[in-house]
């Protein structure tokens, strides 16, 4: 009986373990039919992990070339990009906004801004303190332009979904599974078995060679999935690096603080009994 | 403020002065002293966690309330920029949000371990019931303030909450639109709650130094429920508690910090990363996992109405156990049936709690197939409707009845008794 509870009340535990930790990934999914959900190992797992920096330069690549001309990623400045932990940090340049790099991304794109002389709406040149602009000018318009469809904000992407980085990379990966019969897909949607009701309106994004990546690596389908999740990865959580670490030393601190807190217990209660 | 005779002696012109005019030196000296059952074991140091809980939601509620923008077009924005850009608001946004779940962890562990030893039993009744008010403020507090980072988990689980109000007979609709501040979740709403949400942590911490006031006027309950009765019974708290409760504090803030530094979002759900949007309802609506088993409860029964009275009510009821529970013995280590009762107890807390996380239609417990092939098995509400039935009946028959047929153990004489091994005196005692 005693045992009986005990494995109960463990079952009970690991229960809510488990709820609290995102059941609702299992009850909402409605699993990814013939798809086999891809695991990656990233370099950003575990307790040490760090973003794979080279990967990330190639994923910003990626976004530049290909994710942007639908998503925004309306929460990153440019100098971001070049902060401490930021996949283009270069320790040269503790302000990003002096990184050269940065500045040159930042000169890619034109943000509006007001003329001071004129009052005039104009557009100019972005410099690494501007946001990223937005891609079009308001929600019916990027509605109109995709089906009706709005491509999200890609800044906190990999947290705001469940299965995180794993999904994002598996649903660039899933267009090329056959669709069942019984799927009926109006014009506009695509079948991705990854995608929540398996139906898409974005057109599959990547094919090979699509980019033509500076630092020889060869730009696949799966190279540029991998490449920009850990990108956006790093847009999702971009002090991770920092967090890690911090935590590393905090819990080291707090161990062997609770060590001799045990002993100064043992200490004062050495002849209490109790 | 302590049932103990003061030991404190100014020794100085000044602290002389000072105690005769406001002896708050004293009070800090005989809180240092107070007499604390010598038994006291490690379900006991989460008085002092949820001090420091409070402490630390406090303080870095504070900071963050001054990056925060109270406006449904730039609260999620702010927030991002609180993680993003403000100095060690990559620390603190997340020690607030994980901060909230330990909160609960502690405060789940200090109430059952209350329920376990009967401490809500004279003379700690008030002290029990500023417990249970302390709890529903929490309740309120982490509600309002989930709402505030104005993701979609925030504005749906608003939405669905204040619903619930709308179920009131007559005046249902108007105390929604009064609490909403108008038809729907809106900037009215985001506003007032940002407002409640920095208040109630000061109500809180006021009934907390009432808790510790009624605490230091009974004395603390114990693992065996027997009341002090020499000052063998007893310890100072300090060192012996500081140091006790020190080392508890530290390997909690160890977990915590695990949970801070690598699993942030393990106690969140990801859509609270998508800004609310009114147009697009998320497919699965769950509240923050400490309310779950009450979430289970309200949907267990298909009344909107009844639902929010059974879950009142299951809050409700842990105000009167005090007059619920009939047994006049303490500690569940004498109670060897009511014991195994609250161990069940615990379970169906767990598994109202698993229900409140899924689907109501959905199969908890499979038994098969029937004869199309379809799953069949006992659904989430059938299984949260069980739970509810036995969280209720646990205080309302069981306890009560409980303690009139039940043949508690013997209990030790003293708690020096208990502590030393010395039980020949109750062994002797005529069994009762």
């Amino acid at each position: 009986m005693a045992i009986k509870m005990k494995t109960a009340i463990l079952a009970g535990g690991a229960t809510l373990v488990a709820a609290i930790s995102g059941i609702a990934y299992a009850a909402g999914g409605g699993g990814t039919g013939d798809y086999k959900m891809v695991h990656k190992h990233w370099h950003f797992n575990g307790a040490f992990g760090t973003y794979d920096k080279a990967a990330a330069q190639r994923g910003y690549q990626v976004y530049r070339e290909v994710c942007a001309s639908c998503h925004q990623l309306k929460h990153l400045s440019f100098r971001h990009l070049g902060d401490k932990g930021a996949p283009f940090y270069n320790k040269k340049y503790k302000n990003p906004n002096d990184n050269p790099l940065v500045k040159n991304f930042a000169a890619d794109w034109s943000v509006e801004d007001i003329d001071g002389d004129t009052g005039d709406v104009i557009e100019r040149t972005a410099v690494p303190a501007d946001k990223f602009p937005p891609i079009y000018p308001n929600e019916a318009a990027a509605r109109a332009s995709n089906g009706g469809g709005l491509p999200p904000d890609l800044s906190v992407i990999v947290a705001a979904r469940n299965g995180g980085a794993d999904y994002l990379y598996n649903l660039m990966l899933a267009y090329d599974t056959p669709k069942p019969d019984d799927v009926e897909l109006t014009p506009g949607l695509y079948y991705n078995p990854v995608m929540d009701g398996h139906k898409i309106s974005m057109a599959p994004p990547l094919s090979d060679e699509l980019v033509e990546y500076a630092d020889g690596s060869i730009a696949t389908v799966e190279q540029m999935a991998a490449d920009v999740t850990e990108f956006l990865a790093w847009s999702s959580d971009p002090k991770m690096e920092q967090r890690k670490s911090t935590g590393f030393m905090t819990m080291l601190y707090l161990l062997i603080l609770s060590i001799l807190l045990w002993f100064s217990y043992k200490r004062v209660w050495r002849n209490v009994e109790h | 403020m302590s049932g103990h005779p003061s030991t404190y002696e100014p020794k100085y012109a000044a602290t002389k002065w000072l105690d005769h005019r406001l002896p708050i030196i004293r009070m800090g000296a005989d809180f240092m002293t107070f007499p604390s059952p010598r038994n006291l074991n490690y379900w006991y140091t989460f008085g002092g966690i949820l001090t420091l809980c409070l402490v630390s939601q406090i303080i870095t509620g504070i900071i963050l309330a001054m990056h925060y923008v109270p406006h449904v077009d730039l609260a999620f924005e702010s927030v991002q920029r609180i993680r993003r850009d403000v100095p060690f608001g990559w620390l603190l946004q997340p020690m607030h949000a994980v901060g909230a779940s330990m909160f609960f962890f502690a405060v789940y562990v200090h109430m059952f371990r209350g329920l376990y030893y009967g401490s809500y039993k004279a003379p700690r009744e008030v002290l029990w019931i500023i417990g249970c008010l302390i709890y529903l403020v929490m309740m309120a507090t982490g509600f309002l303030g989930y709402t505030l980072p104005w993701g979609q988990m925030s504005f749906w689980g608003a939405t669905v909450i204040t619903g619930f109000f709308g179920a009131v007979p007559v005046v249902g609709e108007s105390l929604q639109q009064w609490l909403l501040g108008g038809y729907a979740v809106d900037n009215a709403t985001l506003n007032r709650f940002f407002a409640l949400h920095y208040l109630l942590p000061f109500v809180i911490a006021a009934l907390v130094g009432v808790h510790v006031w009624a605490l230091h006027h009974v004395g603390q309950n114990n693992p065996i429920g027997i009341t002090p009765k020499t000052k063998k019974d007893t310890l100072s708290f300090h060192p012996y508690y500081t140091v006790k409760d020190a080392f508890a504090v530290v390997v909690f803030l160890l977990i915590f910090a695990f949970f801070l530094f690598y699993q942030p979002d393990a106690l969140g759900h990801a859509d609270n990363y998508i800004e609310a949007d009114a147009l697009k309802t998320p497919p699965h609506i769950v509240p923050e996992w400490y309310f779950l088993p009450f979430y289970a409860i309200l949907r267990a029964v298909p009344d909107k109405l009844a639902g929010i009275l059974l879950m009142f009510g299951a809050i409700a009821v842990l105000f009167v156990l005090p007059w619920l529970d009939t047994s006049k013995v303490r500690s569940m280590r004498f109670r060897p049936v009511a014991k195994w009762f609250f161990w069940i107890f615990l379970f169906f807390c767990f598994i109202l709690g698993w229900c409140g996380a899924e689907t109501p239609d959905n199969i908890a417990i499979p038994f098969g197939t029937d004869a199309e092939g379809h799953a069949r098995g006992l659904n989430f509400t059938w299984l949260s409707r069980i739970g509810t039935a036995y969280y209720f009946a646990y205080f309302i028959l069981i306890l009560p009845i409980l303690g009139l047929v039940e043949k508690p153990k013997d209990r030790p004489e003293s708690i020096t008794h208990a502590v030393l091994g010395d039980n020949s005196h109750s062994v002797a005692a005529p069994a009762e």
